[in-house]
């Protein structure tokens, strides 16, 4: 079959919104920032953050896009999973903030079959990125991202970047700093 | 979810985006990544990705001239492609949203602030999800260029925003489409920033007199390409 360049990426735009994310506009949307419903299997945990820019200002017209496994490490197989879709969008408030509400995922496969620490698949796209940036989200209080084969990949000195710490009983926090001073890495997909 | 056993995503492909470093995209200043991105080998993560099938979208959803009092100003166009991969195969059942400015150039969202009237039968938002020949259609109004304050005088060409997930995470593409002809697009940093000259173009619709419909509205053509390739293991060793 005739081969053919991909579509190249441009801008999410600052006026997204009210399509992608339109709770606000009183929309229905196709997926709010609630990934998993209460019969969802693991343990249910809020994810809450900011995204930051290169001067350390809040980005307020970010979206966050998360993709992840349930507590049992399985993906969704089809649409319309009530109990567990495994993916969410959330858009950023003034201040930069952004909320999930899911359950922890468990170990999933990894590039050679060994199991990969749990983690999170997350996209981010705002005004200003051409691209969608893409990262990860790994737990602080896993033993298992020590031996985890991606992480393994970062530098050590830049790994704290993509881990989430517990800030309150079920609540982890993870910031995403776009550029500069502890800036988050991004990974070529 | 819906990994497709024996693709593979080539890297050579991603050199068709934009780099994140754009110095004439003035946003692109304080906001894009200064550190090298790190390859992440593609694992079950990258290889899944969230399915919306046709119950995803209501009926009428692919008609943003619908769903007000009365019909909106401006010119009424059809949009209509194919989502293909890379080896011309159709993506079916996956969904495109779409997002645009009005006629006038002006958005909905609250933080629109240019100096252009807001219709009030066009909000500017629709979805549909491709057919088994990965097809789709929208009608929709031809949206105005806006001003953006990027620097000097700085307009955007006309442009719809397109969002599409395709059979994994590492098909998620966001998007814009052009229009053929526009005199703004040579002066467009956003579009500017894509390196390759046919690559750019891919952005841009062509007009199609077989889509225009007689006394109705006219038509544009738009496919889009996602990433992906029908190899086997057998093929490319590295695959997954
Ligand atoms: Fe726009």
């Amino acid at each position: 079959m005739a081969e053919r360049g991909i579509t190249p990426s441009q801008t999410v735009g600052p006026f997204f919104a009210y399509c992608l994310t339109p709770e606000a506009y009183d929309a229905r949307g196709i997926a709010g920032n609630e990934i998993a419903g209460p019969d969802a299997a693991g343990q249910r945990i809020h994810i809450e953050g900011r995204v930051l820019d290169g001067a350390g200002e809040p980005v307020p017209d970010a979206m966050v896009e998360i993709w992840q496994a349930d507590g049992e490490g399985r993906y969704p197989e089809a649409p319309g999973n009530a109990a567990f879709r495994g993916f969410g969008r959330a858009e950023t408030d003034v201040d930069g903030r952004f909320v999930f509400v899911t359950v922890k995922p468990g170990p999933v496969p990894g590039p050679d079959g060994a199991p990969q620490a749990p983690h999170i698949g997350v996209s981010v796209f705002a005004r200003g990125l051409l691209n969608r940036l893409a990262t990860r989200i790994y737990f602080a209080d896993e033993p298992a991202n020590e031996g985890d084969p991606v992480l393994a990949l970062v530098p050590a000195d830049r790994r704290e970047t993509l881990i989430a710490r517990a800030v309150s009983q079920g609540v982890y926090g993870y910031d995403v700093r776009l550029q500069g001073e502890g800036e988050t890495v991004f990974f070529e997909i | 979810m819906s990994q497709t056993p024996g693709r593979a995503y080539p890297r050579e492909s991603l050199a068709a985006h934009p780099p994140n470093d754009a110095p004439a995209y003035a946003s692109t200043r304080l906001r894009a990544p200064r550190r090298p991105l790190v390859i992440l080998p593609h694992t079950l993560t990258e290889l899944t990705g969230p399915a919306y099938g046709h119950d995803s979208v209501a009926e009428g959803e692919n008609d943003l001239t619908l769903g007000h009092a009365g019909a909106p100003l401006g010119e009424r166009i059809i949009v209509t492609g194919r989502v293909l991969d890379e080896d011309g195969r159709p993506v079916p059942h996956t969904l495109l949203e779409i997002w645009q400015a009005n006629a006038a150039g002006r958005y909905i969202h609250v933080n629109d602030r240019h100096d252009a009237p807001i219709d009030p039968n066009f909000t500017g938002a629709g979805r549909v999800v491709t057919d088994a020949s990965g097809g789709y259609a929208f009608t929709t109004i031809k949206p105005g260029a806006y001003p953006w304050r990027n620097h000097h005088n700085a307009w955007r060409p006309a442009h719809i925003h397109f969002s599409l997930f395709g059979p994994s995470f590492v098909t998620r593409l966001v998007t814009q489409m052009y229009f053929p002809g526009d005199p703004l697009l040579g002066l467009d940093p956003i579009w500017q920033s894509i390196p390759d000259a046919r690559a750019r173009e891919r952005l841009v619709s062509s007009f199609d007199i077989e889509t225009t419909k007689p006394e109705w509205a006219l038509g544009y053509r738009f496919d889009i390409v996602l990433r992906g390739r029908g190899a086997t293991p057998m093929e490319d060793p590295h695959h997954g």
